[in-house]
């Protein structure tokens, strides 16, 4: 469904991805694993084209979406709640929801259900602005967000971000139920390599804008060094 | 009391027209973070394009002021929106993603490169509009003195009330206004939901080129005479009247203009006429003293 072949992008003379290959199956729950400063949301931004790779391609459903503007590729079907979440503070969660489903309008009833379904604490605060939510709270709206555009493959960057252990469980468990009862493809990246590793089928690991391994999840998980790096001390 | 009225009548005749440009201005900086300097002069290709209008028409036979009017502020309405996305897509968008300043420098020149095209194809003399509608109602009368309002001033306030309630609307509750939002917010994340936000961009400065003109329209009907010049002062005012409401903010830039007119008319009727734009200016530099952000405008107290 996606594939991304050595893929170069640049911030001015910084190379911060130096030839990365990822492929995405539909389906699939796909994690990547990394440090801080690996290049982890480079590589999300790169796909949606902000900044725009220097070199390689970003395959989509067959079609090279390398070149096109950043909205062009979300009509595609690709929809993503990027680092910080990004949410319209000051906006209604309503309002956020109906600009989420920008690309799909005749979907915002259906859509709408899904994501209070799915995230019923975003129901009770339907008409509080955006910004006085919290952190969880602003976590779920990016991703319900997301999901208003019924994309078919579904970026998330670093979703367990500065939340409580509760709330991480609970935006997992939320994950896993997209992909398993509606078969949504999923791209994550995550610093919280645990929860990532249990939670996708494969896993990529980035150093210094690289992928220095990969793996299913639990393969990764028994891994000695990825082990030592990510997952001993904490989680 | 009766001279009070009065000039009441007079200072939101001149606020509304202030309120109908800041609109343009806010709107711009809210999207984009700049102030278009050649606003001004956006509405006053607008009052230049109705002058023409109504002598197309009375060439063309049409006899019904009403008629006339509603034409008239169509078609100036269309073409100025069309000055005001040429200016973005010509002045601005080439610029976006270069320097803050960039922009600022390119829409100096964008305004006197507007000022000089009109005074080349139109002279610079100045171009006089004759009264169309005439008459007024007689409110009340009393020491010899008799409160007016007449119809082209019911005509301004009433267009301007329609206006901006539709786009008040318009802003809240469609999908353009909510994009418009978006971008102002967060332009990246626009994109990244699919808004086409060099689209939207373009949008705002049509609806504001429109504002502007409907302001344009109004001027040339209730001054009777416009040139090449107008647009320069009748923007600083605007301009003035955006940052006092507090700059971004819609709702300012109304309260704004309706403000700046109502002190240039009572300073004009109480103390002297020469001074009122000294009066509004020094209301502007009290105003950012006690409140930076202006009356309206929000401090960023956000939780992100």
């Amino acid at each position: 469904m996606l594939s991304i072949q050595a893929l170069r992008t640049f911030y001015g003379h910084i190379e911060a991805l130096k030839g990365v290959d990822i492929e995405v199956q539909a389906g699939e729950i796909v994690t990547m694993i990394g440090a801080n400063g690996a290049g982890k949301s480079t590589l999300l931004m790169s796909m949606c084209g902000n900044p725009r790779a220097r070199f390689g391609k970003v395959m989509f459903e067959g079609r090279d979406i390398t070149q096109l503007p950043t909205f062009e590729i979300v009509r595609l079907g690709i929809a993503h709640a990027p680092e910080g979440r990004r949410i319209f503070p000051r906006m209604t969660v309503m309002e956020n929801l109906q600009i989420g489903s920008t690309t799909a309008p005749s979907y915002f009833e259906e859509g709408l259900a899904r994501v209070l379904r799915l995230f019923p604490r975003l129901d009770e605060r339907r008409q509080q602005r955006a910004g006085t939510l919290s952190g969880g709270e602003q976590q779920m709206l990016a991703i319900g967000r997301a999901l208003m555009s019924r994309p078919r493959l579904l970026l998330l960057d670093e979703p367990s971000l500065g939340l409580a252990p509760m709330v991480v469980k609970q935006i997992f468990q939320v994950i896993r139920e997209i992909n398993e009862a509606e078969g949504m493809t999923v791209f994550l990246v995550e610093q919280n390599a645990y929860h990532a590793l249990r939670l996708a089928h494969r896993g990529y690991v980035l150093v210094n804008g690289r992928v220095t391994m990969s793996g299913s999840g639990a393969e990764l998980l028994a891994n000695r060094e990825v082990r030592a790096a990510y997952l001993e001390g904490g989680h | 009391m009766e001279y009070f009225l009065q000039q009441l009548i007079n200072g939101l005749t001149l606020g509304a027209i202030y309120g109908l440009i800041a609109i343009g201005y806010t709107m711009v900086y809210g999207i984009i973070g700049m102030i278009n300097f050649a606003h001004g002069d956006v509405f006053m290709i607008g009052a230049f394009i109705s002058i023409i209008a109504f002598a197309l028409l009375s060439i063309l036979g049409v006899a019904s002021v009403p008629l006339a009017i509603l034409l008239v502020l169509a078609t100036t309405m269309v073409f100025t929106a069309a000055y005001g996305w040429a200016v973005e897509r010509i002045a601005y968008r080439p610029l976006r993603g270069s320097f803050r300043l960039a922009p600022l420098i390119s829409a100096i020149g964008m305004s006197i490169f507007l000022q000089n095209y009109v005074q080349l194809l139109q002279g610079a003399r100045i171009k006089p509009l004759p009264p169309m509608i005439t008459g007024g109602i007689l409110l009340t009368e009393g020491d010899g003195f008799a409160v007016q309002i007449n119809y082209t001033q019911m005509i301004i306030i009433a267009v301007t009330v329609t206006l901006m309630v539709a786009f008040t609307l318009l802003i809240t509750r469609t999908a353009l206004g909510r994009a418009q939002r978006a971008c102002e917010q967060d332009r990246g994340m626009a994109a990244l939901l699919g808004i086409n936000v060099d689209r939207t961009i373009s949008l705002t400065f049509v609806m504001g080129a429109a504002l502007a003109a409907v302001a344009g329209l109004m001027f040339a009907l209730y001054y009777g005479v416009v040139d090449f010049f107008i647009g320069f002062l009748a923007g600083l005012k605007a301009f003035t009247a955006a940052v006092l409401g507090g700059i971004g903010s819609l709702p300012g830039a109304m309260l704004g203009g309706i403000l700046i007119g109502l002190i240039e008319a009572f300073w004009s009727g109480y103390f002297s006429v020469e001074y009122k734009d000294v009066a509004a200016f020094s209301v502007l530099v009290l105003v950012l003293i006690f409140r930076p952000t202006g009356l309206l405008g929000r401090p960023e107290v956000e939780k992100v």
